[in-house]
């Protein structure tokens, strides 16, 4: 009977621990959000009545990659001009399923903000269609291009970063062969692997490119198995294009890594600076990450509207001049050779010396 | 699914899992620090509250009745139909290809790309009734690969055959589309469509076929045992098969209304839509009926629609609906609990 009631005891607290584990990540996000708010409520003059929202792709807002930058983005912006998170200044819509991109844009018209973010290429036709409904409001369409008077459509010259890291990947490979994981075929992921290709050709030609796509953006499993048959056939270096794919390929190389810590496996990182999710112990086996700034785009064209000086019905692209597109700041893994050559070829195409590819021939 | 309680229960046991559902979900609210009464008034308000989410509500629940139809029709009669995402897809796909591919009056476009949905669905079924039937191949292992087909085939013909190398199609023509302007400005500018009464026509439908027909009859006794049926003069063969094509066909017609109604166009899916797996909890939920699966339907569009709203009123994020979900078809899963416990009550009263 003691043993029972010990036995509860013990399940309390271990039920306690949970819920209280709840309670402290909730309170961690509501200081932050406060410090967000009090932070700016200092350093702005005046207070306007901009109101800005995002709407999500199904990644939602902590996917660790584009959704997740520009709501970093629109949380900055924000916090520089003194607005509050929610209906009165700033806030995201998450989307669950491919049927709530419209069902969220609508919200979003109907509470009054000025300007809508539709973040990802999977969002064009919705917002394409609620933007022509409602011409007194804003849009900006992220990664792809759409039309219309209150429409800014937001690109990235995805393909000038993949070259920089095509070049640190073929000057970094050993095996002369190498790998490209993409989501879902598509004109935006045949960006990132053109000028992916175009980057390792132009510092190691006997280079091989080995392209796959997982045909989907979240299944990790997937990327996996993937990256666990390039690997076994020689590949040493694989960049992904494929959001939560991608970390299949993150563990199939930690896998390697651990088994045998001199083998040379390495990954390339996308969207964002991928270097924690390399890290196996001692070692990292992210080589570098091509990071694309959509909070820069986001802060850019939320700036610009509330100014007044939105780019309605333009295409505006951000590239590596723009400081759109970079390699990441983790560069440890990267010798100076590589770095120099990186930045010998980053000046060309800043200079316009080298056409980047942006399609696959 | 309930068929060994009595009347009663079938009808209080859903209900009771939906109040434990809502409360637990309650509970979780509470202990993580937000208001539940704001939470679901935030939910109500967001589901059935103006004019335009009613709209978005019923869009919702369009689908989740097909699907919900779709499995429970397989359930019924002794199948289990995981397919129905796979089905749903290859339906979309169909319609929205037949939908671009004619030009004709609307009074003969829009019912035969309906049908090319239907029969889309119902072709994807045939083949695991048929490798059931013939060779006795579980029906769950091939529905579930066939859904990864589907996925992965529709993508390439719309990226490949139906569009040029684009990422979605084009819009379909107004002549097959479900897409009511009526509607639209009485829920101002929501997406709801005309594919509501096409799915409670199929709800009709499913309790006509099932309950009031020879065929239906055979394919419940088929469903209740397999060689019962035969020794009774049953071709057990045939009513598996033609089990899983009705099933499917209203798995395609489910698709239909995305790609004609909903959407006005195919796109590549990144992933699954999850409407046909939201389906066999619909069918769960609703006791395998035809009237059941439509109140767990409008249940599930009501919960997945106040969710979107639930974060900005009041805060609470969207999981907590995906929670409630899970816990009231836990509950809905162990019946029997709820069962004993009613039985106690009786006991307890006497």
């Amino acid at each position: 009977m003691k043993k029972r009631k010990y036995g509860v005891a013990l399940s309390m607290i271990l039920a306690a621990g949970t819920v209280l584990a709840a309670c402290g990540s909730d309170e961690e996000a509501d200081t932050g959000s406060d410090e967000g708010s009090a932070g700016g409520g200092e350093g702005t003059e005046e207070t306007s009545d901009f109101k800005v929202a995002m709407v999500t792709d199904t990644g939602g807002v902590d996917d660790k990659s584009f959704n997740q930058s520009a709501w970093e983005g629109l949380q900055q912006f924000g916090a520089d001009n003194g607005l509050e998170e929610g209906t009165d200044g700033y806030t995201y819509f998450q989307s669950n399923s491919d049927a709530d991109y419209v069902t969220n844009m609508n919200t979003a018209v109907r509470n009054d903000f000025d300007l809508v973010f539709g973040v990802g290429f999977l969002l064009n036709q919705a917002l394409t269609e609620v933007a022509s409904q409602n011409p007194d409001t804003n849009f900006a369409l992220i990664d792809d291009v759409s039309e219309g008077d209150n429409v800014a459509s937001i690109t990235f010259k995805e393909h000038e970063g993949s070259f920089l890291v095509g070049v640190a990947a073929g000057m970094a490979t050993e095996s002369d062969q190498i790998g490209f994981v993409g989501g879902v075929e598509s004109d935006l992921i045949n960006k990132f692997a053109a000028g992916f290709q175009a980057g390792v050709e132009a510092v190691n030609p006997d280079a091989d490119v080995q392209i796959e796509f997982a045909g989907d953006f979240n299944d990790a499993a997937r990327g996996q198995q993937i990256a666990a048959s390039m690997y076994g056939s020689g590949v040493d270096v694989i960049y992904h294009a494929a959001g939560g794919t991608g970390n299949g390929v993150f563990t199939e190389a930690k896998n390697l890594k651990q088994q045998d810590p001199d083998r040379q496996v390495w990954v390339i990182g996308v969207d964002r600076d991928q270097w924690e999710e390399g890290q196996v112990g001692e070692d990292n086996v992210t080589l570098t990450s091509m990071v694309k700034r959509v909070d820069v785009a986001v802060q850019d064209i939320s700036t610009r509207a509330m100014e007044g000086d939105f780019p309605g019905g333009e295409v505006i692209e951000y590239g590596i001049q723009e400081d759109g597109i970079a390699i990441s700041d983790s560069q440890d893994n990267l010798s100076q050779e590589i770095l120099d050559e990186i930045a010998n070829y980053r000046e060309q195409i800043v200079n316009g010396e080298i056409e980047v590819p942006s399609t696959l021939e | 699914m309930f068929s060994q309680f009595n009347r009663w229960q079938k009808i209080l046991i859903p209900v009771i899992s939906v109040i434990l559902g809502l409360l637990v979900g309650a509970i979780v609210m509470l202990v993580s620090g937000y208001n539940p009464i704001e939470g679901y008034a935030a939910l109500l308000s967001g589901s059935l509250g103006e004019g335009f989410y009613i709209g978005e509500t019923v869009r919702q629940i369009t689908p989740y009745i097909f699907a919900g139809l779709a499995v429970a029709f397989a359930f019924r009669t002794g199948l289990f139909n995981i397919g129905v995402e796979g089905q749903l897809l290859v339906g979309w796909v169909a319609s929205v290809w037949v939908g671009l591919a004619f030009d004709l009056p609307k009074i003969i476009h829009l019912p035969m790309a309906v049908l090319a949905g239907a029969a889309a669905g119902a072709l994807w079924a045939f083949v695991p009734g048929l490798l059931k039937a013939k060779l006795r191949v579980h029906e769950v292992i091939v529905t579930i690969m066939m859904n990864y087909i589907a996925l992965h085939l529709c993508n390439y013909l719309v990226r490949y055959v139906i569009s040029d190398e684009q990422n979605t199609t084009e819009r379909v023509p107004e002549s097959a589309s479900l897409k009511s302007p009526f509607f639209e400005t009485l829920t101002e500018f929501s997406t709801m469509h005309y594919g509501i009464f096409l799915a409670l026509a199929a709800a009709i439908i499913y309790f006509v076929v099932l309950e009031k027909t020879t065929t239906g009859f055979e394919l419940r006794s088929v469903g209740f045992n397999q060689h019962a049926s035969e020794y009774a003069g049953m071709n057990v063969n045939r009513n598996i098969i033609l089990s899983m094509v009705i099933s499917g066909a209203f798995a395609g017609l489910g698709g239909a209304m995305e790609g004609l109604g909903t959407f006005g166009y195919g796109f590549i899916h990144g992933a699954f839509s999850g409407v046909g797996f939201d389906g066999i909890a619909v069918a769960l939920l609703g006791g395998n009926v035809a009237s059941g699966v439509i109140l767990a339907a409008a249940l599930f569009g009501i919960l997945k629609q106040g969710a979107l709203i639930m974060p900005l009123e009041s805060g609470v994020p969207t999981e907590l609906v995906e929670i409630v979900i899970a816990i009231i078809i836990f509950f809905v899963a162990s019946s029997y609990i709820i069962a004993y416990l009613l039985q106690r009550l009786k006991k307890g009263a006497k």
